[in-house]
């Protein structure tokens, strides 16, 4: 199932939040969103999923979700948004049982999610005791468990500290090579962008609209952040954004 | 030379300053061990067996409690207890339990629903600072001299505090929980009662606790207005004959309830919301 958005544009009130943006996620690869802080990144996946409406412009969808997918389109919170009251494992149940999986397939699915993200053990456990890196691996098993055609990330590892942020992008990384998935995956950080995109979008300042779309054709699983090609790219995103930043700064300024 | 005039002079200096850390954190989480609690009880009850057995506290001020406690087991022994404390408990569960579920009912919908918010809460707002036992005389128009308006008067006085603590604790349930309750298509039931309504736990079960306290105090004062058995009646006789030891047996009965409740919430809490601590 392919998404495509169609010259978005949302006010909030009398500000102008994004601006005319069209975009295609193709099935099958990862999308990555990166623009200055507030240029209506977190906005546009709440479109993307149909959690919030644009004020004009629409995002279609292309064919048909897999047989199976139980949600089609699945977040990954930035701040894991688990039941604390659950524990891991309930915290999938959860979703499961109101899609009509239960007994043995629900069992199945979970004890599959949980292996896939290395949580087995932790089955039983309750949020409050995982770390930080461990939620967002059971936010991860949950978003799995249902097997999504299409996987909405807002900074998933931006609550995280930088050794369990490495971590959880290999880990990620891992997932997608095993089975890959479509993303949208929305970040600040321009290695996260350059090491899971295959194309990556980035906005400009508010009202955000794209500056450029820059496609890596390279497998995900053999990039080398040492590649030259990895880092010349690398570099002009990081230019792109930069300009963007200042300008945002020197508004400020001038206001 | 100089070198080792250096480290002397730092390692000395060093020495000189080196002191530990004064210790700044702590305080601001009470705890509560339990013989604390029971200990103030003691030493207050110790000091007025002393006090009114040396004589510095005349009887006519305050009964000795061994004598409190001798009414306490008498009552108890010629069945009197019962017959007084029975009607009184089945007034408090039955107006406590429509109150508190009428409450929470509304309560939550006024949290999750527009027109209701709008509509309720300007009444709720209205009702909650009329002093109950006023409209007492009203409920016995409307439901009779009988249990019905004891009934009505308790469950109306726990309803306001409910409803007010319940639809506060639904606005604040974590919004991004039920954005992730949407964002995996669950049903509006399940979000409502699997997301809002245990989210919202901890709030509701604290409002509990004041409108139960408040359905103890409407009780006596129903009962001290129209009822011929009933802890509040029992006081209310005794206190017409100027009978203290009786008046604060009473009394000790209606503290020992409180106590009680006020132990029974904390277990539901500890069962509802174990996932907390
Ligand atoms: N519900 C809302 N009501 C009004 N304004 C909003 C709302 N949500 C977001 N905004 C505004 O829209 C703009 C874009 O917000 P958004 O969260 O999409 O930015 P972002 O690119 O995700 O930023 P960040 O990088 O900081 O996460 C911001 O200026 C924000 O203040
Ligand atoms: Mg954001």
């Amino acid at each position: 199932m392919d998404l495509r958005l169609e010259s978005i544009t949302h006010r909030y009130g009398d500000v102008e939040v994004v601006r005319d943006i069209s975009l295609d996620v193709p099935s099958g690869r990862i999308v990555c969103i990166v623009g200055p802080s507030g240029c209506g990144k977190s906005t546009l996946l709440r479109f993307i999923g149909g959690l919030e409406q644009p004020s004009s412009g629409r995002v279609m969808q292309i064919g048909e979700p897999a047989e199976d997918s139980i949600n089609p389109l699945t977040y990954v919170f930035q701040d894991f948004a688990l039941l604390p009251w659950r524990s891991v494992e309930g915290n999938i149940s959860l979703i499961l049982r109101d899609h009509g999986v239960r007994g043995e397939r629900a069992e199945r699915i979970i004890a599959d999610v949980l292996a896939r993200t290395k949580l087995s053990e932790f089955r039983k456990a309750w949020p409050r005791q995982l770390s930080g890196g461990m939620k967002q691996r059971v936010a991860i098993a949950r978003a799995l468990a249902v097997n999504p055609a299409v996987l909405l990330m807002d900074e998933p590892l931006s609550a995280l500290d930088s050794q369990t942020r490495e971590l959880l992008m290999d880990d990620l990384i891992t997932l997608w090579t095993r089975q890959p998935f479509t993303g949208v995956y929305v970040t600040h950080n321009l290695a996260e962008a350059t090491r899971l995109g295959h194309r990556i979008v980035v906005l400009s300042r508010r009202p955000g609209e794209i500056r450029e779309i820059v496609e890596i054709d390279k497998p995900l699983s053999g990039r080398d952040m040492a590649d030259p090609d990895l880092v010349a790219k690398q570099k002009h995103l990081w230019n792109l954004m930069r300009a963007e930043a200042e300008a945002a700064d020197k508004e400020l300024v001038d206001e | 030379m100089s070198d080792a005039a250096l480290s002397s002079s730092s390692s000395s200096s060093a020495a000189a300053q080196a002191r530990p850390v004064r210790f700044r954190g702590g305080g601001f989480r009470p705890r509560s061990p339990r013989w604390v609690g029971a200990l103030v009880f003691v030493v207050l009850i110790r000091f007025l067996e002393w006090g009114t057995r040396a004589g510095f506290i005349s009887s006519l001020t305050m009964p000795r409690p061994s004598e409190v406690f001798d009414t306490l087991v008498e009552l108890t022994l010629n069945g009197g207890m019962w017959t007084h404390l029975a009607p009184s408990l089945s007034r408090l569960v039955v107006g406590g339990v429509m109150g508190a579920l009428a409450g929470i009912a509304v309560g939550v919908l006024i949290g999750l629903f527009s027109v209701v918010r709008a509509g309720l809460v300007p009444l709720v707002a209205a009702l909650f600072p009329i002093p109950k036992i006023a409209l007492l005389p009203l409920f016995i128009i409307w439901f009779g001299i009988g249990e019905g308006s004891k009934y009505a008067l308790i469950a109306f006085g726990t309803f306001t505090p409910t409803v007010v603590a319940t639809y506060g604790a639904v606005d604040n349930v974590d919004r991004t929980l039920i954005r992730m309750g949407q964002s995996f298509s669950l049903s509006w039931s399940t979000i409502v009662l699997r997301i809002v309504i245990p989210g919202a736990m901890p709030g509701i079960l604290s409002g509990l606790r004041v409108s139960l306290a408040i359905a103890i105090i409407l009780l006596v004062a129903a009962e001290m207005l129209g009822a011929e058995y009933g802890i509040g009646a029992y006081i209310l006789q005794a206190g017409s004959l100027y009978d203290l030891e009786r008046l604060f047996a009473g009394v000790a009965i209606l503290s020992l309830l409180g106590v009680l409740m006020s132990g029974g919430i904390g277990i539901i809490e500890r069962r509802l919301l174990g996932w907390r601590s």
